[in-house]
Order: structure tokens, then C-alpha cells, then sequence
């Protein structure tokens, strides 16, 4: 950071004395290796004020913060005052032996797989379907991606509303002749996660299918024209051409829900709240973070739920990349190429 | 122009570029084939299940409480404009619009110019720890804002940004940074190194070309982390719901559940606020649709 600092300095001085500044930038004639060595100190100070202030805020608020969790998950911290109370490891044994935290646990691990298990199916055969020449194809496709883009809380809202036991779902069960299956979608504890399942594929697999519409155009007109023409069928195409070429994409997407299935917030906590989540039996490792951290006032405990929540979204990561993605990304994460 | 043009069409990686490619043939091949009815139907169904739930709250905000109660699942019988204008004559609501839109622009504004800075200077400069730069801010991914939460919540206050928008704002910015850096640095590798020859004969230097060509040549991406960077913000939850625990500094998000926990027996009315709370993103979002897939494409392909 030190040398960063001077650099801006220099760049700072330049615009001063236009004159030499800018001889010393334009003049020098293409000529690579030399033009490079001479312009160092100036191209020092670009660099640091192009990249400084991303750096520095992506450092500041994002690096520090998680290293600050590492730190505060070994105290007994109230968030008042320096934290003095060391526990050493306490935190982790309670967190682990909490039965709470392991309910939490297996929600996120429903919604992780079961989100794959829907969602995966249902965008792929939504977006073959739609990958041809449709009219209104560019209104539906943004017909499909609303619920993506409308917040959580207009989403959770509406739909407690309508899945309340005297809402609308239930009422139109009814009027369909289907009333004995209304039920207490929101609070009974067998099918609340079910509930939030619905809700969550009908809020991302807007998201899959515009993803997987995206990695469909990419795929040659000649490839399965040519199949066309050895007399492959539509469906002979699609599964042995298309799908295995969607491959890179659904991989890609599978990770982020994964990761955004393992972070779940938001829904939970607004359709269910801090109380109702647990004992509805919807409650994710963040509501169990946000609940005993922050508004038990136990800062060190929360901060350490934190770290086991990026401990196991690293592992899970690591482990996809390491066996999924491998082709995909050679070296997205691991920065090997740009 | 007709240089960013060529680009656009020329550069496989510059995202926005490739959708446009691959369809002109599809068209020309499928001109003669008619789509059957059955695909229409299927399409028709899923869209109505998509829009089904938004269907109910906006027209739920047209009907009366007694109507609500009576008949949930119907249409309104006649139509109550005065949920929404209640609600458009409410300075609250007024101000949670004004303060998530500052939130989403300034957001918005530092995210593009902090991401293409850095992008530029990831893309088209040779340095030692280029690789290292690229993989710390990728890495970003790896860290959510749920994990960061707590500590930052902690840094926030400290620095005395409680109930502020800068709050929210610094933040949303770093945490929309490796997205958004991921999304432009192909954007700018697909510029030709030529061009910058051509501009540095021409007397313009590495800088100068950042402002007189870069910016426009990279639109169509800057566009698409733009747009994302203020859906984003419009719609954030979690970050608010930690740093603005008063009422006059609510966003949009918090002020609507606020307003639904308030009137919980005024269900018109809390359906009407939450109408009109998702309109912004909405629009947005539907004036550039072309813009989000194209850039999420070249993300894809990486």
C-alpha cells in the first residue's frame, strides 16, 4: 500500500506541469520494450490511480469485515468496547453442538439440492422451448425474468398474503374443487419449507432460463444443422448435441445457486421472521446468525456463525470447482487467466 | 461510431456482441418453419405463472379490504384508485423513494467508475501482480455480504454511518465491485491493441484513451453492471435492515415491510405500497433486458 500511496503522488504532480507530462506520455513512438522502460514512473502512478480506489474500498469493506469475523468469533463479544473476553474455540464448540444450528444446517442443504432438483429441469426444458423463432420471443423472455427482478421483500410480502390459510391460494383450491388441499402453507412445520421452495424457484428460475437462453446462443447453427441433415431428430439433437454443449453454463449456474442457497436471507426472515422461522422449520444458517448474533447482542457469536457459514460455502465451492468446474473456469477463481 | 460497431460485432468476447451473431443465422433458417401452437401454449403458461403473484398484488391494490377478505382470489369488482393515491400522497413513501434512489445512483455511479478504472487498468496494462489483482477481486465472490454482516455492521458504526445512506452505499459499492470487474475486464481485453496504436500516433495517450474511446467502445457492458449495480441497490434488504434502524433514513424495501407490519388489516392498501415500491426496478430493468443478457452471456463464456 506504502508504494501505492507515493505513486498517487507523482500522477498528482503531473497534471501541474502539463507540458513535460504529457510529452513524456505521447511522445515516445510505439516502439514497445523501450517506450515501457521510460514510462515507468508514470505508468506507476496510472496504475495507482486507476486501481487504488477499487482496491482500497473492495479491501476496506469487504476483506477487512470478513477478516474482522475470524478475529471477533474468538471473543464473548457485546459489540460495545474493545473485545477482551477470549474464548479460544468456544463459540465453534457451541455453534456445532447446537441442535438449532444443525435444523438450520439441513434447510440450507434442502434447498441447496432441491433447488438444483427443480429449478435445473424446469429452465432447461423452458429455455429449448424457447430457443427458437417465436413471435413476442423478446416479451416473454422478460415476462419470465420479472420475479427476478422484483425485490424479496415485494416477493415475500405477496406471497404470505396470498399464502395465508385465508388467502387466495387456499380460496382458489377451493373454488377449483381442490379445497381439501388447502392448508397452512406458512406455519406448518412439514410443509413450510416446501412453501419457501416454491417460492424461491418461482423468484430464480427466471434467472436459469435467461442463463441458459444466453449459453444456447452460443451454441454453432452449424452443428445441428448438420445433424439435421444426417437425419438426427429434434430430440436426437437436443440431447446429444445441445444439452451436452449447455454444459458449461449449467455448471456455472449450478454453482451460483448453490453459493446464493447456502447464503439464504432475506425470503426467510421477511415471510417468516426471527421466531416463527424455527419453529416453522424454515430457518437457514443466516437466520440463525442474524438471530443469536446481532440480535442477542452477541457479536463474537455471531461473527463466528459467519465464519462456519464461509468455511462450508468454501469447502462446497472448492470441492465443485475442483470436480465440476475444472474445465469450465480454468482459473476464474484461481486467476490463471484473464 | 462504425469502429465500436466492428468491435461489437467482430470481438467474440465482448459480450453484448455474441447474441447478435448467433441470431441471424437461426432466422434466416427458421424463416419458412412456424413454431407449433403447442409451444405458444406451453410459453403461455409459464409466463402466467410468473406473472400470476405480481397479477395479484397490483390488482389486489385496486380492491377494498372487505373485497379481499370475501373473495381472495378474485378480480376487483370495481375499481378503489384511492389505495394507490392514498399512497402517493403519503410524504413517507416519498421519501423512501428518494432515499433508495439516491442509494441506487450514487451506488451505481462509483460502481461503474471505480469498475472501469480498474478493469482498464486489469485489461491493458502489463504489471507484476496483474494476476493476483484480478484473482483477489474474482475471490470477491466468494465472500457474500451474509458472512461480512456482522463485522461490517461493526465498521460502519464506528465510523459513525449508522442511519446514513453512505452506509449502505460504500458497502453496496465493494461488494458490486467483483461483479462488476469480472463483467467489464473481457469488455476491455476485446478492444484491439491497433486502436491504441493508432490513438497513441495520433498523440493521445494511455489515459486519453481511456476517456475518449474506452468508455464508449465498453457501453454495452458498462450498461449491463450499471443496471445491475442499481437493481441491486434498489432491492437490497439484508445491508439496510442492519444500518438504518430509523424510520426517516428507511429504503424503500424496509419502508414497505414497515408499512405492511403497520396496516397488516389494511391488506388493499399494503398491496397497492408494494405495487408501486417494485415499479422503478421494473422499468428499469425493462428498458434494458437486451443489455442484462447480452453482459451475463460474455460473463458466462468468460
Amino acid at each position: 500500500m506504502a508504494f501505492l500511496r507515493e505513486d498517487t503522488q507523482t500522477t498528482a504532480d503531473a497534471p501541474g506541469n502539463a507540458g513535460p507530462a504529457g510529452v513524456s506520455v505521447t511522445a515516445p513512438a510505439p516502439a514497445g520494450p523501450r517506450r515501457r522502460t521510460r514510462s515507468k514512473w508514470p505508468e506507476r502512478g496510472e496504475l495507482a490511480v486507476l486501481l487504488g480506489p477499487a482496491l482500497f474500498v473492495f479491501v476496506a469493506f469487504v476483506l477487512l469485515p470478513v477478516a474482522l469475523a475470524a478475529y471477533y468469533g474468538f471473543f464473548s463479544w457485546s459489540g460495545y468496547g474493545p473485545a477482551t473476553d477470549f474464548v479460544g474455540l468456544r463459540n465453534y464448540v457451541t455453534i456445532l453442538t447446537d441442535p438449532d444450528f444443525h435444523e438450520a444446517l439441513s434447510h440450507n442443504a434442502f434447498i441447496v439440492v432441491m433447488s438444483l432438483v427443480v429449478q435445473g429441469p424446469i429452465a432447461i426444458g423452458v429455455a429449448l422451448l424457447l430457443n427458437r423463432k417465436l413471435r413476442f420471443q423478446s416479451l416473454i423472455r422478460v415476462l419470465i425474468f420479472v420475479p427476478y427482478v422484483i425485490s424479496e421483500v415485494v416477493v415475500g410480502l405477496g406471497w404470505s398474503l396470498m399464502l395465508q390459510s385465508n388467502g387466495a391460494v387456499n380460496d382458489l383450491l377451493d373454488k377449483v374443487g381442490l379445497g381439501a388441499l388447502a392448508t397452512d402453507w406458512l406455519s406448518n412445520p412439514s410443509i413450510a419449507i416446501w412453501t419457501l421452495l416454491v417460492i424461491i424457484t418461482w423468484k430464480y428460475v427466471g434467472f436459469a432460463v435467461i442463463l441458459f437462453l444466453a449459453g444456447l446462443q452460443g451454441i454453432p447453427e452449424e452443428i445441428t444443422e448438420a445433424a439435421t441433415i444426417d437425419g438426427a431428430s429434434y430430440w436426437q439433437i437436443q440431447r446429444h448435441i445441445v444439452l451436452p454443449l449447455m454444459g458449461p453454463t449449467v455448471r456455472i449456474w449450478a454453482f451460483l445457486s448453490i453459493i446464493g442457497s447456502l447464503q439464504l436471507f432475506d425470503l426467510v426472515w421477511i415471510i417468516w421472521g426471527q421466531y416463527v422461522a424455527s419453529t416453522a422449520g424454515t430457518s437457514t444458517m443466516a437466520t440463525y446468525m442474524v438471530a443469536n448474533g446481532r440480535n442477542a447482542g452477541s457479536y463474537g457469536y455471531g461473527s463466528a456463525v459467519a465464519v462456519v457459514i464461509f468455511l462450508i460455502s468454501l469447502i462446497v465451492a472448492l470441492v465443485y470447482q475442483r470436480f465440476v468446474l475444472r474445465r469450465d473456469t480454468a482459473g476464474a477463481i484461481t486467476g490463471g487467466n484473464i | 461510431m462504425a469502429i465500436a460497431a466492428s468491435i461489437e460485432t467482430g470481438g467474440r468476447r465482448a459480450g453484448a456482441g455474441a447474441p447478435v451473431q448467433a441470431q441471424k443465422p437461426r432466422d434466416s433458417r427458421n424463416r419458412g418453419r412456424r413454431a407449433p401452437v403447442i409451444i405458444y401454449f406451453v410459453a403461455l403458461i409459464v409466463v402466467g405463472l410468473m406473472l400470476a403473484p405480481v397479477a395479484y398484488i397490483i390488482l389486489g391494490g385496486f380492491r377494498s379490504n372487505s373485497e379481499i377478505t370475501v373473495n381472495p382470489s378474485g378480480l376487483p369488482a370495481s375499481w378503489h384508485w384511492s389505495n394507490y393515491t392514498d399512497v402517493l400522497s403519503s410524504p413517507s413513501f416519498w421519501t423512501q423513494v428518494g432515499n433508495s434512489g439516491i442509494a441506487a445512483v450514487a451506488t451505481t455511479a462509483f460502481v461503474v467508475a471505480l469498475g472501469l478504472m480498474a478493469a482498464f487498468a486489469l485489461s491493458r496494462y502489463a504489471f507484476r501482480g496483474r494476476g493476483a489483482d484480478y484473482a483477489l477481486f474474482t475471490a470477491g465472490l466468494m465472500f457474500p455480504l451474509t458472512v461480512a454482516i456482522t463485522p461490517l455492521y461493526i465498521l460502519v458504526r464506528t465510523l459513525g454511518l449508522m442511519n446514513s445512506l453512505g452506509g449502505v452505499i460504500v458497502p453496496q459499492i465493494a461488494f458490486a465491485l467483483p461483479m462488476t470487474i469480472i463483467i467489464l475486464v473481457p469488455f476491455l481485453s476485446a478492444i484491439p491493441n491497433e486502436l491504441q496504436e493508432a490513438a497513441a500516433i495520433d498523440g493521445l495517450g494511455r489515459l486519453g484513451f481511456f476517456w475518449r474511446m474506452v468508455l464508449r467502445l465498453s457501453l454495452p457492458g458498462v450498461i449491463t453492471v450499471g443496471i445491475l449495480a442499481f437493481i441491486g441497490s434498489w432491492n437490497a434488504y439484508m445491508l439496510p435492515l442492519f444500518i438504518l434502524n430509523n424510520e426517516a433514513a428507511y429504503t424503500l424495501p424496509l419502508g414497505t415491510q414497515a408499512f405492511a407490519s403497520q396496516y397488516a388489516v389494511d391488506t388493499a392498501k399494503v398491496l397497492a405500497f408494494t405495487s408501486l415500491s417494485m415499479i422503478p426496478a421494473l422499468i428499469f430493468f425493462s428498458l434494458f433486458e437486451r443489455r442484462i443478457v447480452g453482459g451475463l452471456t460474455g460473463a458466462v463464456k468468460g
